[in-house]
């Protein structure tokens, strides 16, 4: 095999550690492949992160000054709707007869709403199941057993602080960030 | 890679000689479908599935590839896209319903084909990679008609989207923030379609990559056959090309009758009225299925309605991934030395008398609406499914008096062999 012996591989000497050069530069050269590789991932995972002009949709501004007690709307925030309700004193006092500790997901509508607008009832318009938009906002729909909401896909049923009260929601629905003042209501 | 007697491939002409040299791409056609490659004699039509579904995928990658010359995967014209497609490009009818129903038809086939090795029990030794590739091959279908279906953008495309990726969202800690990277939003919308797109176009080619393995690894041990022997000599097997070349072409020539029956006549049938409707985010559809092909699973899905340690969601979405990844430990799950279901007695009365009909109650719960009695009936045939894989297969195939077999394909299909008697290669027949 006089050709191989002939490449500068077979010629080079192994120093005395039993290193050689060409064992350095492969090492080198592989490490910096293999990092280079590694740091293409994550710009290839994060472009599938919301991109900046979906984060841009981040609040929604509402006037809930015409808002009467008994009547709910629909609104959207980040692309999914959210249901705003003024609920009567009999909704509120059916929420505060339940004992919180007694449910899946312990609440007391004091928690789900601010101090001073405890009538005002913001939830995301998502069941916390697989995401449907529950019914029971506009009028006329079903309202489910507890007299809240009532999501037509698996069939969970909330109750009127928009608790999880039967079905295989696991959560509350969702209350977003929001702050009212006077009459405005932002969210996010 | 075959057996000693397969024909070898010669060429000819002067042509084909050249390739064989320089590219024997005709030698491994004639070695894979051709005079080369010895099949039992004994196949059923049940073996006929194989070609189909492969008939399937490429119908579905033709009609595929035209539909996304005409179709806009932008949230705002996307519904639009297709109704042109519908309406004004010519033929684009006949592309888009072959290509709807070319799904479903692509289920059927391969439900059979899945069924098919359920019962002759094709997973056993030595044939446990093209079963385990086969399962990949159904999970990557899933996933692409999934992602196929959402493109239409109506109302059952929209909700779909939002029901199926919410399932990664009941994963605790890291579910929302996944569910968020999935969609690349809060709720499907232009990114998520997109991304959908893309990914629908690319998945049947990793499919198609998954059929030659599975077929390669096929090739290796050969097909079984419905006595589930294996073939012990050349009268026990016939040249691919033309015996099974023409006995396929006859299973596509009907199925191909009762494709385009649909198409023709019943493009619709097997769709939702509802995905007619623009989606719709702020209004979900009062009742969300999935296509047919999915009902079993999606009634596993909805079993789950208590929390037991984990929340009732997650249980629903783990039970409805096992529910498949059950069938990558099939081979070891059944323990019985003989493959065939024509030969297992008790297996048998649980294939047809359990499994098929716990499957036919799931399908028909999963398309009901979520309200008793279809729930509770789901949550029994949900547990009499895993029960049936878990404990029942290795159960009966473990204790299971299998009954007398023939002692090779050859004596199965003539009644007799000389060979198991007389012949000097007679082997010592097993008892």
């Amino acid at each position: 095999m006089a050709t191989t012996t002939g490449t500068p591989e077979a010629n080079e000497v192994a120093g005395e550690d039993g290193v050689r050069r060409r064992d350095f530069i492969e090492i080198a050269a592989v490490s910096a492949a293999g990092v280079g590789g590694l740091v293409m991932v994550y710009p290839l995972v994060s472009q599938m992160a919301p991109s900046a002009d979906v984060l841009a949709e981040s609040t929604t501004e509402l006037d809930i000054g015409a808002l009467e007690t008994g009547q709910a709307v629909k609104a959207v925030f980040r692309k999914q709707p959210v249901f705003v309700r003024r609920l009567t004193p009999a909704e509120m006092q059916a929420a505060d007869a339940v004992d919180a500790e007694s449910l899946r997901d312990p609440q007391t509508l004091a928690d789900r709403t601010q101090e001073g607008h405890e009538d005002v009832l913001v939830v995301m318009g998502v069941c916390t199941h697989l995401g449907c938009v529950p019914l029971g906002a506009a009028e006329g729909e079903n309202k489910g057993e507890y007299g809240g909401y009532f999501c037509p896909c698996h069939g969970s049923h909330y109750d009127t602080a928009a608790r999880i009260r039967k079905g295989p929601a696991p959560t509350n629905l969702e209350v977003p960030e929001y702050t009212i003042t006077d009459t405005t209501l932002v969210i996010g | 890679m075959s057996f000693p007697w397969a024909k070898e491939y010669e060429p000819k002409y002067g042509l084909t000689k050249f390739f064989d040299e320089k590219l024997p791409l005709p030698r491994l056609v004639y070695n894979a479908v051709g005079a080369g490659y010895p099949v039992p004699r004994n196949l059923s039509y049940f073996w006929n599935f194989g070609v189909l579904a492969g008939f399937c995928l490429m119908l579905q990658i033709v009609t595929g590839i035209v539909l996304a010359m005409h179709y806009a995967a932008n949230a705002d014209v996307a519904f639009a896209s297709v109704e042109h497609i519908m309406r004004d490009v010519n033929w684009g009818w006949l592309m888009r319903y072959a290509h709807a129903n070319g799904a479903s038809f692509f289920f059927m086939v391969i439900y059979i084909h899945i069924f098919r090795g359920f019962f002759y029990a094709s997973y056993k030794p030595p044939r446990e990679m093209i079963w385990l590739l086969g399962v990949v091959i159904f999970l990557l279908m899933m996933a692409t008609a999934f992602m196929g279906y959402v493109l239409p953008w109506g109302q059952m495309s929209f909700w779909g989207a939002k029901v199926i990726t919410g399932l990664f969202g009941a994963i605790p800690l890291v579910g929302e923030p996944l569910q968020i990277w999935l969609l690349g939003g809060y709720a499907p919308d232009n990114a998520a379609l997109n991304r959908f797109f893309s990914l629908h176009y690319l998945l049947p080619f990793v499919i198609a990559g998954a059929v030659i393995l599975h077929i390669w690894a096929l090739h290796i041990p050969g097909s079984s056959n419905p006595t589930g022997v294996e073939v012990k000599q050349e009268s026990d097997t016939l040249p691919f090309h033309p015996y099974y070349t023409a006995k396929d072409g006859f299973g596509l020539g009907v199925f191909l009758l009762l494709f385009f029956a649909f198409v023709f006549f019943l493009p619709n049938i097997l769709g939702h009225p509802d995905n007619y409707i623009p989606a719709n985010p702020l209004s979900t559809p009062a009742h969300i299925v999935p296509e047919w092909y999915f009902y079993p699973f999606y009634a596993i899905l909805r079993a789950f309605t208590f929390d037991f340690i984990l929340p009732a969601k997650l249980w629903g979405v783990l039970a409805m991934f096992a529910a498949i990844l059950v069938w990558f430990f099939l081979p070891w799950l059944d323990k019985g030395p003989v493959r065939s279901g024509h030969y297992r007695p008790l297996f048998r009365k649980f294939f047809w008398f359990g499994l098929i009909p716990t499957m036919i109650v799931l399908f028909i719960c999963g398309g009901a609406p979520a309200e008793e009695p279809y729930v509770m009936i789901s949550q029994l045939a949900t547990a009499y499914y895993f029960l049936h894989f878990l404990v029942i297969l290795p159960i009966v195939s473990s204790i299971e008096r299998p009954d007398p077999m023939p002692y090779s394909i050859t004596e199965a299909v003539l009644g007799s062999d000389k060979k198991a008697v007389l012949g000097e290669n007679a082997e010592p027949v097993a008892v």
